[in-house]
C-alpha cells in the first residue's frame, strides 16, 4: 500500500523535473568554477544563473544571493555575521518567541558573546505584537529578525509592516523564511535586509539553502577560505545542488499561484472535516493569515505521540511538536508562546501537504482519524465520561 | 525508535480500562509532563486478581501500562511491589533511553495502587 504522507514541511521530495537539470552538473559539468579553463567557465555560468532564477522568485538581484548547506546555516549565518560585524554600533538583538530553533539558539550563542536579545511576544493565533516590537526598538538595536511565516502552525507575520518599522528605525530585518518561499510570494524590497530560503522546502534538494544579502549590508564572513560567494562563504560550490534549488525556485515562480490555491483548498478540506468530525479539536494558528499547506489541530485528553504512531501504523506520516516527540521533552515554545498551556499543546497534531498531495490523501486521514483518536481517548484518564 | 514488543502493546494493550469498584487506584504523572497514568486493582486473597489501567500518554507510557497489568496479575502483594520499572522495561525488551526515565512510571502507578488499596484496609 502507498503511503499517505503529511509532513511536507519536516522533508519533501526533490521534484524530477529538478534531479533532471542536476545531473549534467555531477556528469559531464563537474568543473569547479573557480577554475579558470573552460570546464570551470561552464559551472561559473551555471552558478551566476542560477542565483539569478533564485533572486527572480524574491525580486531580488543575482549578487545578492550566497548559497548555503541549508536554512540552519542561512539563519546562523545571517545573525551572527550581521551581529559581530555591527557590534560597535550596538549589541541588542529583537526576536520573536516564535522563531526556529536555529534562530533561537543562535541567539542563545550570541547571548553568550555579549549580544542582548529581547523577545517579543506573539497573540493567541501567532502573530507577533508589531507595538512592542517598535516599542522595543533601542539606540543600539542593530538587529530584527522574525521569520516570514512560522512552520509549524503556519501563522504568515506581518513583515511589510514591520520592514517599514525597520527602515524607518535605520535597523536590519531578517526574515528566516524556510517556510514561506516558495509558497507564498515575497518581495525583498519590502525593507528585508536578509532572507534565509532551504532548497528542500521548495522541492529541490536537501542539504542547500540560500541567503539573500542585501547589497550594502555589513556581514562578516561565514566560512574562510579562498574566497568564494564574495568572500563571504568560502568553500568549492556544490553545483549540482545550486542548479537543483535555482531550478526548483524557477518551477516555484511559475506555479505558485494555482498551486498554493489547490493545495489551500486541500488543507481547508482537511481542517474543516476533523473539527467538524471530532469533538473537542481546535485550530492551532491564524484561521486565514496562514500558509496554504499548513494545518495543524490539537485534540484534548490525549497525547501526540500516540497519534503520530496510530496515524504511522495506518500508513500516515503526520508530525507532532508534544513535549514527549522532541529531543528535549520540552513542549513546543510556539504552541507556549500561544498562551496554549503544556497539558493543551500535547495534543497537537502537524499536517503539512504539498505538490504532490491529493484529493485521496484527505480522504485517507479524515476516514482514519476519528478512530484513532477515539481510541486513545478512550485509553485516557483525563477523557471526561 | 521504539522495539517490536513495546509497538505490539501499544497497539493491542493488554487490560485496558477501568475497574468499577477498584480496591485500589494509583494515579501518576501529570499531564504537563506528558504522561498521566491510572492504574486499577482488585484484591482477592492478598493477591491481585485483576489489574487495569487508563493511560494519557506516549507509546511508551501505554506499552509500559499495559505491560505492568500483565506482570502483576496473579501475584500476591508484596511480590507485586517488588515489580522495578527497569522489570518493566526490560519485559518490553527495552525503551528509548529518553523514555526510561519520564514515561516509565507504570511500576511507580502499581505502587501508588497497592498502597491506596492498604490504607483504606487501615493497614499502614
Amino acid at each position: 500500500m502507498d503511503r499517505v504522507y503529511f509532513d511536507y514541511g519536516g522533508g519533501s521530495p526533490v521534484d524530477p523535473r529538478v534531479i533532471e537539470v542536476m545531473l549534467p552538473y555531477m556528469k559531464e559539468n563537474f568543473g569547479n568554477p573557480s577554475s579558470l579553463h573552460s570546464d570551470g567557465l561552464t559551472t561559473k555560468n551555471a552558478i551566476l544563473e542560477s542565483k539569478e532564477k533564485l533572486a527572480s522568485l524574491i525580486n531580488a538581484e543575482a549578487e545578492e544571493i550566497v548559497f548555503t548547506s541549508g536554512g540552519t546555516e542561512s539563519n546562523n549565518f545571517a545573525l551572527k555575521g550581521v551581529a559581530r560585524r555591527n557590534k560597535d554600533k550596538g549589541k541588542h538583538i529583537i526576536t520573536t518567541s516564535i522563531e526556529h530553533i536555529s534562530i533561537l539558539n543562535t541567539c542563545k550563542q550570541l547571548q553568550k558573546e555579549g549580544f542582548e536579545i529581547s523577545y517579543i511576544p506573539v497573540d493567541e493565533s501567532g502573530v507577533i505584537d508589531t507595538d512592542k516590537l517598535r516599542d522595543g526598538i533601542r539606540d543600539d538595536t542593530i538587529l530584527i529578525s522574525v521569520m516570514y511565516a512560522n512552520g509549524e502552525i503556519g501563522t504568515i507575520e506581518p513583515i511589510k509592516e514591520i520592514g517599514e518599522i525597520a527602515s524607518e528605525k535605520e535597523v536590519y530585518l531578517h526574515t528566516d523564511a524556510v517556510a514561506a518561499a516558495g509558497k507564498i510570494p515575497i518581495d525583498v524590497s519590502e525593507n528585508i535586509d536578509i532572507m534565509s530560503i532551504s532548497s528542500n522546502d521548495i522541492y529541490g534538494p536537501k542539504g542547500t539553502g540560500a541567503l539573500y544579502i542585501k547589497k550594502k549590508t555589513k556581514v562578516q564572513p561565514m566560512i574562510h577560505g579562498g574566497g568564494q560567494e564574495r568572500g563571504l562563504r568560502s568553500g568549492s560550490e556544490d553545483v549540482a545542488s545550486i542548479i537543483g534549488m535555482a531550478r526548483a525556485a524557477e518551477i516555484a515562480k511559475e506555479e505558485m499561484k494555482g498551486e498554493g490555491e489547490r493545495i489551500g483548498i486541500l488543507r481547508d478540506r482537511l481542517i474543516n472535516g476533523i473539527l467538524d468530525e471530532i469533538s473537542d479539536t481546535y485550530l492551532n494558528g491564524h484561521p486565514t493569515k496562514r500558509l496554504p499547506n499548513n494545518a495543524n489541530v490539537r485534540f484534548s485528553y490525549i497525547e501526540g505521540e500516540s497519534i503520530i504512531l496510530s496515524l504511522d501504523m495506518e500508513g500516515i506520516s503526520a508530525s507532532s511538536s508534544s513535549a514527549c516527540t522532541s529531543k528535549t521533552l520540552e513542549p513546543s515554545h510556539v504552541l507556549t508562546a500561544m498562551g496554549i498551556s503544556h497539558a493543551d499543546s500535547q495534543g497537537a497534531l502537524l499536517m503539512t501537504l504539498g505538490r504532490y498531495s491529493e484529493e485521496k490523501d484527505i480522504d485517507f486521514m479524515l476516514e482514519t482519524l476519528p478512530e484513532i483518536i477515539m481510541r486513545l481517548r478512550d485509553m485516557s484518564p483525563l477523557t471526561p465520561r | 525508535m521504539y522495539s517490536e514488543k513495546v509497538m505490539d502493546h501499544f497497539k493491542s494493550p493488554r487490560n485496558m480500562g477501568e475497574i468499577e469498584d477498584a480496591d485500589g487506584v494509583g494515579v501518576v504523572g501529570n499531564p504537563t509532563c506528558g504522561d498521566v497514568m491510572n492504574i486499577y486493582i482488585k484484591v482477592k486473597d492478598d493477591k491481585l486478581e485483576d489489574v487495569k489501567f487508563k493511560t494519557f500518554g506516549c507509546g511508551a507510557a501505554v506499552a509500559t501500562s499495559s505491560m505492568i497489568t500483565e506482570l502483576a496479575r496473579g501475584k500476591t502483594l508484596d511480590d507485586a511491589l517488588e515489580i522495578t520499572r527497569n522489570d518493566v522495561a526490560e519485559a518490553l525488551e527495552g525503551l528509548p533511553p529518553v523514555k526510561m526515565h519520564c514515561s516509565n512510571l507504570a511500576a511507580d502507578g502499581l505502587k501508588a495502587a497497592i498502597e491506596d488499596y492498604r490504607k483504606k484496609k487501615g493497614e499502614e
